[in-house]
């Protein structure tokens, strides 16, 4: 099936068989690898992407069901060469440590402050209840995303 | 002059790739020109926990689309392997003559795209002859039962009754006590779970197999990968890209790594494998799994006189790595910090129909110290004492001079009463004890617990040093080459520094490389927390030996003597001492010694032996008596990691390790059902702990630097986990001690608490 996905800004047309994720469509159709894939039950949040605006876990949307929609990935937020404050944030807090639930768990915070631009620590800890990490023990995770509100 | 960056919080240098672009994982290599054209593997696996292979039918799924070829065990002529722990036990990589576990890869299929191989791999079709499965030790090891290795004569592959270590001797032990408690705890089953589960890719160039495997020891990959293809070891390069998480469980490589380049050989093609996570929860080694028996006995006034440990560690349905940390880490780590004048430990290492067990994060150490705690705790409660007070009793002393155990581990230095008044300062441990009393008063349904654990474990225990080399640029770049291989710990930065303190290279000067068998090809990998206190102790080794070497070529340049050369470390010049006006910089010494081989020292760095790293953790849990649930609201560590080259990054591990330890404690098991088929196979049946179950981690420093290698580091990678554990199961059971409970097993879920506070009540 045909689609046109607008992808980091740029309009990108493709064929695709009707059941690729958008996952699939994101990471070997693009070649955009940034978004990485941890589950096969919709747990651990690694391909947590922005459509339209929402965050949204892209192991859960058929690319089909994009067909029309802006995406963005991590590859997707910089600007300029500056990273987005929220990676800044992720940098100077240590909120990384292998770095494969990085793209996911940014993704996704950023979407908790465009819910909710102030919040409490424990707010955060729901909004990110979706995100799996098994290094940082959330810890700093949860650290860059305040840090990052407060900016 | 500029201070120097040791112990500093320096940023991590690899971060902005993984936050921009991403790491580059082996699932990502999608333009590596050696892997164009690479068709998919994907195993079948076996669908029962025990029985005889009667046929294995793969006629469907070679038909069907896409589908390339498909091998069994029998159609790659594969021989049976032995164990490296006990070699009566053999196997095929994929299964020929028996299945063992449900997850065992009984068949490869190889096809053009990896969406067919998972479509072909559901039809192939195995008529087995059922066993009777075991999925516990005890079970397995009844009289009676059924042998899964027969060759072996017993489900019983490893006791350290074979070391010529004595049995033990049972309540006769006990006979001089006052007091003695008893308990029978599991230490139970957990899935590592790296975010990233297994991948990897071959090639074949010129003769040469290129692998790249998502791991945590490449250099150890090279000969079972080169065995298994027939070829002699330098007929393979294994390379490390990114690696998502291993925590011990991406050390050895497996029987779906180790036969792609065979598979590749037959069909002619580069290969992918990727599993998936759901195959991921059964084919990667699990952790922990052990059984433990424990007595202590003692005086009235609360010392310690006799502990006994019976450990049951169960291997799951191979002798891998899990069957000798009980013997090899759980035993010489049974004293823990505490001066016991008589111990007897035994362990016993048992097969059943379940997943292999590994190395997972404290792998061993954590079993210790949790058997241990568990038994002050029952022996505070006995003698009504509280349990920092019954601890503090019986600790070991401080200790600049090595010390050995009664059961013979030599630990090089400990203050461990420190970290005990270090950490229930912090916590405010009285003042929780004071909220304790209130709420006990008041009879509110939630309880609040707190739970003390103090420890020591093991680190560096694997290899005897680490290869390190340096290497100068002609544009004054460094290149620092590795044995150790980072997935997530920091080694780009951790090396960077200690290189440019010696040098002067700037850190953004200086790239690392790790895991690729032909630049780095000795190498012990990450394991057991030994990178920074032998990796990075070999680049700060042959860094300074790299300075005296480049002093030697400045000499020659300047036309001065070597003595008279000093390093300006401030911008990395060497000069005749107080001329710095004249000065050479480490470009120019590099394109000097151009035609001498370059500017490079390549050194391994030997240490005398492991260092024993320790602390003291306090957790606090509030128990909702009505319902059973548990949590966990706050958490203190003291973990002394010796000297710390970079605190960020300490922190950082404390604070994983923590939240996998209370992982353990709270939520996460691995459970089969009866017939052996696992019911925690995934993610979303799988107690992963997520951000809204654990609390912040509240840091407390202290520094013990060791003797035993140049930069006084110890371990910090598993000291987290192995002091969470047990503070936060004492916790909870400390909430509800009021009601008459005792003890209750990990993971201390609503219903197991719910259930023990209910029957205490009868």
């Amino acid at each position: 099936m045909k689609v046109s996905i607008t992808v980091n800004g740029s309009s990108r047309e493709a064929d695709v068989e009707p059941r690729t994720l958008l996952v699939h469509y994101i990471r070997e159709h693009l070649g955009l690898t940034g978004t990485n894939i941890g589950c096969d039950t919709s747990s651990c949040g690694a391909c947590t992407v922005h459509v339209d605006g929402e965050s949204v876990k892209s192991c859960t949307m058929l690319a089909v069901q994009a067909d029309g929609c802006s995406v963005t990935t991590i590859e997707g937020i910089s600007r300029g060469g500056e990273m987005h404050p929220m990676q800044k944030s992720f940098m100077e807090n240590h909120g990384l440590q292998c770095g494969y639930c990085t793209p996911g768990m940014v993704m996704a915070a950023i979407g908790i402050l465009d819910e909710n631009p102030s919040p409490t620590e424990e707010e955060v800890r729901i909004g990110l209840e979706g995100n799996l990490c098994r290094c940082t023990g959330y810890h700093n995770i949860v650290q860059s995303v305040l840090a990052a509100a407060k900016k | 002059m500029g201070g120097s960056i040791l112990g500093e919080r320096v940023l991590r240098k690899e971060d902005p790739k993984f936050l921009t672009t991403g790491g580059k994982y082996v699932d990502d290599l999608l333009d590596e020109p050696k892997l164009a054209g690479a068709l998919h593997v994907t195993y079948a696996r076996s669908t029962v926990a025990h029985g005889k292979i009667l046929s294995i039918d793969t006629s469907e799924a070679a038909s069907m689309p896409g589908v390339v070829a498909v091998f069994t065990a029998a159609d790659l002529g594969l021989q049976p392997v032995p164990s490296s722990f006990n070699p009566m036990a053999t196997r095929t990589l994929l299964a020929s003559d028996k299945v063992r576990y449900v997850g065992e890869p009984i068949a490869a299929i190889v096809s053009t795209t990896r969406e067919q191989g998972e479509d072909a791999a559901e039809t192939v079709y195995a008529d087995y002859e059922v066993l009777p499965a075991y999925t516990d030790v005890m079970s397995a090891m009844a009289p009676g039962a059924t042998l899964i290795y027969d060759a072996c004569g017993s489900n019983v592959v490893f006791d350290t009754t074979v070391l010529g270590l004595p049995e033990n001797t049972g309540d006769d032990f006990f006979k001089g006590c006052e007091v003695v408690a008893r308990g029978m705890f599991t230490n139970q089953r957990v899935a590592p779970c790296p975010l990233e589960v297994r991948g990897s890719a071959v090639a074949w160039v010129d003769g040469r197999l290129h692998q790249w495997i998502s791991t945590q020891h490449a250099q150890g990959a090279l000969a079972p990968i080169a065995g298994a293809n027939g070829v002699d070891p330098s007929q393979v390069r294994i390379l490390t890209p990114d690696v998502g998480g291993g925590f011990g469980a991406k050390i050895g490589a497996y029987p779906e790594e180790v036969l792609l380049g065979v598979i590749s050989s037959r069909v002619g093609k580069p290969l992918r494998w990727r599993e998936t996570r759901s195959e991921s929860m059964v084919a990667l080694g699990h952790g922990r799994a052990q059984v433990q028996q424990v007595t202590i006995g003692g005086t009235r006034d609360g010392k310690v006189t006799h502990y006994q440990l019976h450990a049951f560690q169960d291997s799951g349905a191979w002798v891998d790595m899990g069957t000798i940390l009980a013997p090899f880490m759980t035993r010489p780590m049974s004293s823990g910090v505490y001066a016991i004048p008589n111990i007897e430990c035994r362990t016993t290492s048992v097969v059943t129909n379940t997943t292999p067990t590994v190395a997972y994060r404290g792998a061993g150490r954590p079993e210790a110290t949790a058997a241990v705690e568990r038994a002050m705790d029952l022996f505070a409660l006995e003698l009504g004492m509280d349990a920092a007070e019954v601890r503090r009793k019986n600790l070991i002393p401080k200790f600049s001079e090595p010390h050995t155990t009664v059961v013979g581990q030599t630990y090089d230095v400990g203050n461990y009463e420190e970290s005990l008044n270090r950490v229930l300062a912090a916590a405010d441990y009285a003042g929780w004890r004071r909220k304790q009393a209130e709420r006990r008063k008041s009879g509110d349904a939630r309880q609040i617990g707190v739970g003390v654990s103090v420890y020591v474990e093991i680190t560096g225990g694997v290899g005897n040093g680490e290869q390190a080399k340096i290497e100068v640029l002609e544009d004054g770049r460094a290149l620092v080459y590795t044995g150790t291989s980072p997935h997530g710990q920091g080694h780009a930065t951790s090396w960077a520094m200690l290189a440019s303190e010696r040098t002067g290279i700037p850190m953004d000067r200086i790239d690392l490389v790790w895991g690729d068998t032909d630049l780095t090809p000795v190498g012990s990998g990450t394991m057991g927390s030994r990178s920074l206190q032998q990796g990075g102790n070999a680049v700060w080794s042959v860094a300074g030996t790299l300075v005296e070497k480049a002093k030697k070529v400045a000499a020659r340049l300047l036309e001065a003597n070597e003595a008279d050369v000093v390093l300006d470390t401030d911008r990395g010049a060497f000069h005749v001492a107080g001329t710095p006006a004249v000065a050479r910089t480490w470009a120019e010494l590099a394109a000097a010694e151009k035609g001498n081989g370059g500017l490079s020292h390549d050194e391994f760095i030997g240490v005398p032996g492991a260092t024993f790293p320790f602390g003291a953790h306090v957790a606090v849990v509030e128990v909702d008596t009505e319902t059973g649930k548990v949590t966990h609201i706050a958490h203190t560590a003291c973990d002394d990691a010796g000297k710390v080259l970079n605190p960020l990054l300490l922190e950082g591990q404390i604070h994983g390790g923590v939240a996998q330890g209370a992982a353990q404690a709270l939520l996460e098991e691995v459970l089969y059902d009866a017939d052996g088929n696992p019911t925690t196979s995934n993610l979303a049946d799988y107690g992963f702990i997520s951000a809204a179950e654990l609390p912040s981690v509240t840091v407390v420093h202290m520094e013990t630097p060791t003797p035993v290698n140049l930069i006084g580091a110890k371990g910090i990678g598993e000291s987290g986990t192995i002091g969470s554990t047990p503070a936060l199961q004492s916790a909870v059971v400390d909430a509800v001690s009021h009601l008459g409970v005792r003890h209750i097993e990990m993971p201390c879920t609503p219903q197991r608490v719910w259930a023990a506070i209910a029957a205490a009540g009868n």
